[in-house]
């Protein structure tokens, strides 16, 4: 279990980026962070593998102090890929790229090799493993970092914005991984504002407004809040305001069962 | 005349061996608001590149056939000569922006167009007006918002004026709020000036009411072309599992194999809400 305590954070420009977030993330649990750029998303992910350090209250992962911790041996435990994978990668090629952490955790070399092939046909990259990653497009990129955390599988896997620049068999893709990792125990933590993609997952959200957790709760609830949405520059899933257009309830998230629903309202709405 | 026009466009980047464009015909005429979306490596950003020149001249590579861009030829014009003609907004605002101001930013390729002092001040606070940004035109571009930036990036090629403006996924590192505002900028500045918008993007939903025509690209080649209703209807028939069909687009489509009759394929929640709620509140 992750626990965020009281967490506040300063950048050294003076904006308070985090104010008084506490959250308890579970183990084997789905956490989507939403809000608008600036709430302190990022800010707060950030804390999670200790790169940035709390300036009051406390992130206390598996009951480690991340004070006390080195961001190495937090990493082990919670994986991070960044939002713009330009920054995370560097390697020759793509193989080398997943390969890198796994030979800094000292995995044997038959492991490495291993975890390397699992994780490029996970994320079906296995076509560009002599490639550069460099030479990739913006998509491709995106699951190269992916890959190359999933691979050490942390047991918490933090994701910022993962369905940026994605299309949506993509997208569908990667929710198949995260169910997929999950059955094997793993957390996954996102920041996104893909309202529709949070809604298909169907994660618990967390509503992050000027640094502080506005709402917590289950998809269904949080993302067809209309007025809490708003106030963290979201917007409801299409279907949502559809429903909400209809003044039916509960709120929807699927096309198939919003068929089914309105199929049967059709019924007794015919004379 | 059409203002672009390729005729069996076929391309390969250097040491690659599958072509990223195959036999593409396209006439885009004055005016148009086209959106391009298609799975990624599908060869929209490719197109794009084509458009103003970055293929071949930067990437080099194999261009095979014709490609014309408002009367020149791309493969013999420079590319200095066509950012002119067509003006690119990227998907991350970050990459343009790097002035210590954004007035300086959007000044900034008027200055090399070796413009006169008070023509780049008319056209500086033309465009910042244009976006909606004059009030933040002395802060520094890395204090905005997501948003923001992508306003500033608009306002440094719109003041270029170029004919064509090309955005290739505008939106894709901005939260939906911000996006429709940008959506809507664009909209607003094809309806006000005399421009040909090209939009690439995954993120149809809101976008598609803006436009004119809508082309779903996979494999390199286009696969569908035309007004986005008819567009939209036949991919949820036959691309649903590849691209992001807005869900209401695909809930018309459900209902209407069912039997209910909704009229043609929905672009908006209002579009299905209104005639559903005649039917569900008699």
């Amino acid at each position: 279990m992750i626990l965020m305590e009281d967490v506040w954070f300063r950048y050294e420009d003076g904006t308070e980026a985090l104010r008084g977030v506490t959250l308890q993330i579970e183990d084997n649990s789905a956490l989507a962070v939403m809000g608008k750029s600036g709430s302190g998303k990022t800010t707060l992910i950030k804390h999670l593998n200790g790169l940035l350090k709390p300036v009051k209250g406390r992130v206390l992962v598996d009951g480690m102090d991340t004070r006390e911790a080195t961001v190495a041996q937090l990493s082990r435990k919670v994986g991070l890929v960044f939002q713009n994978p330009d920054h995370q990668l560097f390697a020759e090629t793509v193989e080398e790229e997943i390969a890198f952490p796994l030979k800094n955790f000292g995995f044997p070399p038959e492991e490495i090799e291993k975890r390397v092939d699992w994780a490029l046909n996970l994320l079906d990259l296995a076509d560009y493993r002599h490639d550069s990653p460099l030479s990739l497009s913006g998509g491709e990129k995106k699951r190269v970092a992916i890959a190359s955390v999933v691979a050490w599988k942390p047991k918490y896997l933090v994701l910022d914005e993962p369905t940026l620049g994605q299309d949506y068999g993509r997208k569908l893709e990667l929710k198949r991984l995260f169910e997929k990792l999950r059955r094997e125990g793993h957390s996954i933590i996102m920041v996104t504002h893909d309202v529709e993609f949070a809604a298909e997952c169907k994660f618990k959200v967390a509503l992050l407004v000027d640094g502080q957790i506005l709402a917590l709760g289950p998809a269904e609830e949080i993302l067809s809040a209309t007025e809490l949405l708003k106030k963290a520059s979201l917007t409801a899933p299409q279907l949502v305001e559809l429903f909400q257009r209809l003044e039916v309830k509960p709120p929807v998230f699927e096309v198939e069962e919003a068929e089914r629903f309105i199929l049967k309202l059709a019924g007794k709405a015919q004379p | 005349m059409a203002i672009i026009e390729a005729q069996s466009l076929t391309y390969k980047y250097p040491n690659s061996q599958k072509p990223a464009l195959q036999n593409i015909n396209l006439k885009v005429e004055k005016g148009e608001f086209v959106v391009i979306s298609g799975p990624s490596g599908c060869g929209k950003t490719t197109l794009c590149r084509c458009f103003n020149g970055l293929i071949p001249h930067f990437y080099g590579g194999e261009l095979q056939g014709e490609i014309r861009v408002n009367g020149l030829n791309v493969k013999e014009v420079s590319t200095a000569k066509l950012a002119t003609q067509v003006g690119l907004v990227f998907q991350n605002p970050e990459n343009q922006l790097f002035s210590l101001t954004v007035e300086r930013d959007v000044a900034f390729g008027l200055e090399n167009l070796g413009l006169p002092p008070q023509e780049i001040r008319r056209r500086v606070d033309w465009a910042l007006n244009l976006v909606g940004l004059s009030g933040l035109k002395d802060k520094p571009p890395f204090e905005l918002s997501g948003g923001q930036q992508q306003k500033a990036a608009i306002a440094c090629v719109l003041a270029m004026q170029p004919p064509i403006m090309v955005f290739d996924e505008p939106t894709s590192f901005l939260d939906p709020l911000s996006a429709r505002e940008i959506f809507n900028i664009i909209a607003e500045l094809h309806a006000k000036l005399d421009l040909t918008v090209i939009v690439v993007e995954h993120r149809l939903e809101f976008l598609t009411a803006h436009a004119s025509r809508l082309i779903f690209m996979d494999e390199g080649k286009i696969v569908l072309d035309g007004k986005p209703r008819e567009v939209l209807k036949e991919a949820s028939e036959s691309f649903s599992g590849k691209i992001g069909i807005p869900k209401v687009a695909l809930l018309h489509r459900r209902l209407t194999l069912q039997g209910i009759s909704l009229g043609s394929t929905s672009l908006t929640v209002d579009e299905l809400a209104e005639p559903l709620r005649r039917m569900l509140h008699p």
